[in-house]
């Protein structure tokens, strides 16, 4: 299980280095501030209903949420000195098991309205 | 292991207890776990992308309603935050790839400024992509 994990994690500390910064800075603050004019509501949800969109959103949030819950584990055992080892560890990969549930869900929803 | 002439009751493990505030006594310290509560504004913008892709999926009132409550000023403080946290992430992990694994091409080893080059090479066309696809 280890060795699957640190893979999940690695995989998506790439993704998050390369593909968030964009994201952020473009639905974070560009769109919503209006410092450009957010996408038309059409073209959006043409690009996100599309399968290829699909998987890789799906992907990249999964692995992204696996990422940061095995390094947030690590941060509250050896950063914050929290040594409830098995606690720790199942809160941190069980919020990611939901977590993911969830985005499949919300993605399929997504897909399906357009 | 028993010390000659005890008992292992007698023995008394000497367990130096970390404060939880160790990190704020040094400044690489400090960035490390910097570096590592970055997972936490990572969770943050996978759970805010997914209200947007979630609201573009209810139409298109609820796509204009989320870009209103993305505007107001508790999430924009949050989203600079994360972003900046964000940036950290992506920095260090660049810089730590090369040490995390050695690639070598025709029996040599790649120099690791190459392959940092190479990753921002990919945060660049990435971005591209991603702000021609959003925006065209």
């Amino acid at each position: 299980m280890e060795p699957l994990v640190w893979l999940m994690f690695s995989a998506g500390g790439v993704l998050a280095a390369v593909f968030l910064p964009i994201l952020a800075i473009l639905f974070g603050l560009v769109f919503p501030l209006g410092w450009a004019d957010p996408p038309d509501y059409q073209h959006l949800r043409a690009v996100i209903g599309h399968p290829v969109t699909f998987v890789i959103l799906l992907g990249l949030f999964v692995l992204m949420l696996v990422h940061s819950a095995h390094r947030f584990r690590y941060t509250l055992y050896d950063g914050l000195q929290i040594k409830h080892k098995r606690t720790v560890a199942a809160l941190c990969y069980g919020t990611a098991v939901v977590g993911s549930i969830v985005t499949l869900v919300v993605l399929l929803a997504a897909a399906r309205a357009s | 292991m028993t010390p000659s002439g005890g008992t292992p009751t007698d023995l008394r493990v000497y367990r130096p207890r970390l404060s939880t505030w160790w990190w704020t006594r040094k400044r690489t310290y400090f960035v490390f776990v910097m570096r590592e509560l970055s997972s936490i504004f990572i969770a943050w913008f996978v759970v805010y992308l997914l209200l947007l892709v979630y609201a573009v999926g209810q139409g298109e009132a609820a796509y204009r309603r989320f870009l209103d409550w993305a505007s107001s000023p508790w999430v924009t403080v949050v989203n600079v935050v994360a972003l900046v946290f964000v940036l950290l992430h992506t920095v260090t992990w660049f810089n730590l790839t090369p040490q995390a694994m050695s690639v070598r091409v025709m029996d040599r080893a790649v120099p690791s400024f190459h392959i940092i080059a190479g990753q921002y090479t990919g945060l660049v066309v990435v971005s591209g992509f991603v702000f021609w696809l959003v925006t065209r």
